[in-house]
């Protein structure tokens, strides 16, 4: 650890304060708040690529640091916080199953992805090799956060959040993608952002809600 | 083991006993000028104990041995763990009868004893406040050990002067955690010592209460060992977070005397600035449902295995 330049300690600290926000995420009930954390994620981020392009000297990281700001700081929280004011669903509590368990089972996953990455992150020869664990740890949380939830906004904040943990990895393991990748992902994710808010709108005139259980059914009329 | 080390351990101890009462009597100061009331005395709880000390002792009729010793108990186990913290020096020789995890062990005999003392007299809001301590201490103590723990893989040691030592003297890097090791310390700390967000100390309402439901029946030299206890409990916790988290201007293993002399204003600096910290986090937050409290320690929990974990994955 102390033989670990600045940058690189600067990088796991925000790689910890990544894995926190996910921890938060998965536990945190009201909509609002979730979208602010996936606010907040998204600066953790381009803070991290920021220091990791400084720190290692590849420009196009720069670049794709501004790019997660423009997009994950200000543009997707800003497209949901206008869904959640059309949709009206600004005060939904979620009654989350137990949120002791979902910890439990979010340490489980935790360890999990801590010892797949381990073998990993020794081949690798970059200096923030370390935090790939933390990145995989992220999107397991994500996933489990989809898992868990029922209503629909949720699950797609969890989806997005769960490219933050891909990108982190993409960045701490290899230093970046190529930038045409990184470009095609960042569309892909807004993009995708546009048409699942479509989506609410059609869930919710066909439903009367957004609860995604009311979609399990697979006949009409029972 | 040489004069200035057993010197050095009576002196912390004395400090320790002197200083308890006064930090409490600070915390409600800062409380009161936050709140915007005028403030009690600084040396109020020194008042209250002379007093309790000087009044005759009423114990119920059916009380058993159990109810009488436990002020005795508590005490002394308060007093063992204030001689094993290093709050002034790190070159202690009793703590090496005692490593950090003996630590919880004696904070969780306390606890066993005054749950124990509150159930034996039989009133209701004896057995109410025993249920919720108990409650509250089996899930804060696994995470008060988790922080330990982390604090002890980072210095490879569980013997808390050496902890202490390797902290004060490491150069200077970022360790994320023991950020998170810190955080859920303090979230121990505030339900371990029935502070407001999971207990109000200044209640009078029985049914809110935790601690004092505890002590209702005891009254006169027991009950001013009790309140002495709790004293020295929240500074041995404040004293324990100190050293593992802000361990500098410690006096050092073999140090002489002028670094003790060096260590005390230290020591007292540090204590007035925590113990303003305890009542800006008491004034800004509310008391929580009793029903919340197992979120809020599993929170705590939560946090002390990630740091934990991250120690592992980041090495640091």
């Amino acid at each position: 650890m102390a033989g670990l330049p600045l940058y690189a300690q600067l990088i796991n600290l925000l790689a910890a304060i990544l894995l926190l926000l996910a921890f938060a995420m998965l536990t945190q009930r009201r909509v609002l708040s979730l979208v602010n954390l996936f606010a907040a994620q998204g600066v953790a981020l381009g803070v991290s690529t920021a220091i990791v392009a400084y720190g290692t000297g590849q420009g196009h990281l720069y670049a794709s640091a501004a790019l997660t700001f423009a997009l994950k700081v200000c543009l997707l929280p800003w497209l949901l916080h206008r869904l959640i004011r059309k949709l009206d669903v600004k005060w939904d509590v979620e009654g989350l199953i137990n949120v002791p368990t979902t910890m439990l089972i979010g340490i489980v996953l935790v360890v999990f992805s801590f010892n797949l990455a381990y073998p990993i992150s020794q081949l690798a020869s970059t200096v923030t090799r370390a935090t790939l664990g933390i990145a995989m740890a992220s999107v397991m949380l994500s996933f489990l956060m989809m898992i868990t939830r029922r209503k629909a906004l949720p699950q797609v904040i969890g989806f997005l959040a769960m490219e933050n943990g891909l990108f982190f990895a993409a960045t701490s393991a290899t230093y970046g993608m190529p930038m045409v990748v990184e470009l095609g992902i960042a569309l892909d994710v807004l993009v995708g952002m546009l048409i699942l808010g479509v989506f609410f709108f059609q869930i919710r005139e066909q439903f009367d809600s957004l609860d995604l259980k009311h979609m399990e059914k697979l006949k009409e009329g029972d | 083991m040489s004069a200035a080390a057993i010197a050095s351990q009576l002196l912390q101890l004395a400090i320790a006993l002197a200083l308890a009462p006064l930090l409490v009597g600070w915390v409600n100061q800062c409380r009161a000028w936050l709140a915007n009331r005028s403030a009690p005395p600084l040396l109020l709880p020194y008042y209250t104990i002379r007093k309790l000390f000087v009044k005759d002792a009423v114990v119920a009729e059916n009380a058993s041995a159990v109810f009488r010793t436990t002020p005795y108990i508590v005490f002394a186990a308060m007093c063992c763990a204030a001689a094993i913290v290093p709050s002034l020096a790190t070159d202690l020789p009793f703590a090496r009868a005692a490593d950090a995890i003996a630590l919880v062990g004696l904070f969780a005999l306390a606890r066993v004893f005054i749950a124990l003392a509150a159930m034996d007299i039989g009133t209701a809001f004896g057995s109410l406040g025993a249920r919720r301590e108990m409650l509250v201490g089996f899930l804060a103590e696994p995470a008060l050990l988790m922080v330990l723990f982390t604090a002890s893989l980072i210095s490879g040691s569980t013997s808390l002067p050496t902890i202490v030592d390797t902290f004060a003297h490491r150069e200077l890097a970022i360790y994320p955690s023991l950020a998170f090791a810190g955080v859920a310390f303090t979230m121990v700390s505030l339900a371990e010592n029935a502070r407001i967000p999971v207990d109000n100390p200044a209640t009078h309402l029985e049914l809110t209460m935790i601690h004092e439901a505890m002590l209702l029946e005891y009254s006169a030299r027991h009950l001013a060992l009790m309140e002495w206890a709790a004293a020295l409990k929240l500074f041995n916790y404040s004293c324990i977070g100190l050293a593992l988290f802000f361990p500098y201007g410690i006096a050092a293993a073999g140090g002489d005397w002028l670094a003790m002399l060096g260590a005390a204003p230290a020591l007292i600096g540090k204590l007035m600035i925590g113990g303003f910290l305890l009542a800006l986090i008491e004034t800004l937050s509310a008391k929580m449902r009793i029903f919340r409290a197992p979120e809020f320690l599993g929170t705590a929990f939560l946090l002390a295995v990630l740091a934990m974990l991250v120690n592992q994955m980041l090495g640091s």
